[in-house]
């Protein structure tokens, strides 16, 4: 590995070592380890709604609805189907991502603006049948009455339940899997034409590239992504209600991929590992926390619009 | 049977017209400046809550004249200060940065008049049905579509008799040369905003007579007006009057036969729109 090599790996390898060391040093910061489980599962959404918005250049607004579909799908699996942790998992995933690829179709031929807009009105429909499907969703109250489970390995048996540190790291293997596919992805020749399409739609389009279809399987990725994740925050909370898919929740993942850097892989991390922080601080401290998020969007797009990260690569570069 | 039909197709009609309303104003922002503003369910409330805090000293009437106005100089200033700074850029900023304010608008609306529902009274000879056999047909409900069929004559009268309507429209189709022929773009963008947005303080007047004064009021009237503009077809005034007034309508004929459908039946029309007639319903061909 020539130094170069090692210059391009030092990212991963600080956040990797960060993430896996997590448990040992979150405490000495103030915080518990819940905190950083949702840190990372919210993470693993704002990186998959980055995969289309940073990476495909494509605008939406709409990926709680997603991201609620795989926690609805985990909570009512384990709840009515089958008493198993990763089962509920897997059917979660599959919810969102059915769905992203049967509602994808529809949209891909849509631009910009109206692109966000279509996307935010459609997750609307899956935030009123959770509402108003009382008997089986749970309606406003929301899915009670189920845990996630500890997992059997056959040989051994892991307490993800009680033991939060457990659950943390099974969170963190999970996220690694998904952001594993999503970064080889980036690095295929697919990815690469991703991003052709990003710059120049147009262009792209003359060179032959089908971008309608592209652009269908890139979101149907995302979709799929982001319910992976939705499906860790039911199992986080043991708990789903109708928010986790209202489009508030949309917003939050978007100003987490835009805090942290649309352009680099990492920075949706870094901008949910705030976001988090600060709504859980500002929660606890005043009542009027949503005017404190509200006032903390204007305040990024009007001065730190390029992320965190982005702004330190422009210094590193100058 | 009948009356029940008929009952929930004029408030359907009602809540159509609500939905257009606002649709309308966010349809104008965005054509001329590509900007969604998200804000617009917060503006609509403060209209409302605006109305509700001067009744006592101007009346139910002066309320009605004072508060949109009101309302939308205060978009006038946040489009000075804010939203202009962002035209340009990727539409994407000027997103977050309008939801930011939306939340701020709904919490900020909560901290000033609280979170309960608010009374908000209407005149009361405006309020005693018209007709025994319609109940339903109350003054104030004829009288709120009076007034959006005038906001909404008035918007037309504008748009095309008026010398900044013609700029409007216009720069809606190319806003640099018009620019190019001596307009002053920043103060065109920045009167549309202002028109947008007293559209939808004039809904908030409206609306709280109709659904009550509550915080949470613009959060919920936003979606069915992203909706309408998706149904009736970006770019279209006329289309999104049509698709606020038809979800209106559907959601309230929903009401009768499928209850728990009521709001989703209006994202199902969406659906086939977008499946049929990608565009909408008077959409251009092309425009997106």
């Amino acid at each position: 590995m020539g130094s170069n090599d090692l210059q391009k790996q030092a990212p991963n390898i600080v956040v990797w070592v960060l993430l896996l060391a997590l448990p040992l040093w979150l405490p000495y910061v103030g915080g518990y380890m819940e905190l950083g489980s949702r840190v990372v599962v919210l993470a693993l959404a704002a990186m998959a709604l980055n995969f289309l918005l940073g990476y495909t250049g494509v605008l939406s607004f709409g990926h709680a609805a997603y991201f609620g579909l795989g926690a609805y799908g985990a909570g009512m699996t384990i709840r009515y189907l089958v008493p198993s942790t990763g089962v509920g998992l897997l059917v979660g995933t599959l919810v969102g991502a059915v769905a992203g690829a049967i509602i994808g179709p529809m949209i891909i031929r849509l631009r910009g603006v109206y692109f966000a807009m279509v996307t935010i009105a459609f997750a609307q429909v899956f935030y009123f049948i959770a509402f108003r499907w009382n008997s089986v969703t749970g309606g406003d109250d929301g899915l009670t009455g189920w845990t996630r489970l500890p997992i059997h390995l056959g040989f051994t048996t892991i307490d993800i339940l009680h033991n939060p540190v457990a659950f943390y790291f099974l969170v963190l293997a999970v996220f690694a899997v998904a952001v594993g596919v999503m970064a080889w992805l980036l690095r295929s020749p697919f990815g690469r034409t991703l991003i052709a399409i990003r710059e120049n739609e147009r262009r792209a389009r003359f060179l032959g590239i089908p971008v309608d279809q592209h652009i269908w399987i890139s979101w149907t990725i995302s979709c799929a992504v982001v319910s992976v994740a939705g499906a860790l925050y039911a199992l986080l909370n043991n708990f789903v209600d109708p928010r986790a898919l209202y489009w508030t929740q949309s917003g939050d993942f978007v100003i987490m991929a835009v805090l942290g850097g649309m352009r680099s892989f990492w920075g949706p991390l870094i901008g949910a590992a705030i976001f988090v922080v600060l709504q859980d601080y500002l929660s606890s401290q005043t009542e009027n926390w949503m005017s404190f998020v509200g006032l903390f969007f204007v305040l990024v797009v009007m001065f730190f619009p390029r992320g965190i990260l982005g702004i330190i690569r422009r210094k590193v570069a100058s | 049977m009948t009356q029940v039909v008929l009952f929930n197709v004029f408030n359907g009609l009602i809540v159509g017209a609500f939905y257009a309303l606002m649709a309308l104003g966010l349809s104008l922002i965005m054509n001329l400046s590509g900007v969604i503003n998200f804000a617009h369910g917060g503006f609509l409330a403060i209209g409302g809550y605006l109305a509700f805090t001067l009744m006592p000293y101007v009346g139910f009437w002066g309320g009605l004249v004072l508060a949109p106005i009101l309302t939308a100089v205060l978009g006038l200033i946040v489009e000075r200060v804010l939203v202009r700074r962002l035209y340009g850029r990727d539409p994407l900023y000027s997103l977050l940065l309008t939801f930011g304010l939306a939340f701020m608008f709904e919490d900020g609306t909560r901290f000033i008049w609280g979170a309960q529902s608010l009374p908000y009274q209407v005149p009361g000879w405006l309020l005693s049905p018209l007709s025994s056999d319609y109940f339903f047909l109350t003054g104030y409900r004829l009288f709120m579509v009076v007034i959006v069929a005038l906001a909404v004559a008035g918007l037309f009268y504008i748009l095309n008799r008026t010398r900044l309507g013609m700029r409007i429209r216009a720069g809606t189709l190319d806003l640099e040369t018009v620019s190019v022929l001596g307009v002053n773009v920043r103060v065109l963008r920045n009167m549309n905003f202002g028109l947008g947005i007293y559209l939808a303080g004039l809904a908030g007047v409206l609306a709280v007579g109709q659904l009550g004064l509550q915080p949470t009021i613009g959060s919920s009237l936003i979606m069915p007006s992203f909706v309408a503009i998706i149904v009736g077809g970006l770019g279209s005034l006329p289309g999104t009057l049509l698709g606020g007034l038809l979800i209106g309508v559907a959601s309230g004929v929903t009401t009768v036969f499928f209850p728990s459908a009521t709001e989703a039946v209006m994202y199902v029309m969406m659906a086939a729109v977008l499946l049929v007639r990608p565009r909408g319903l008077l959409g251009e061909e092309g425009r997106f």
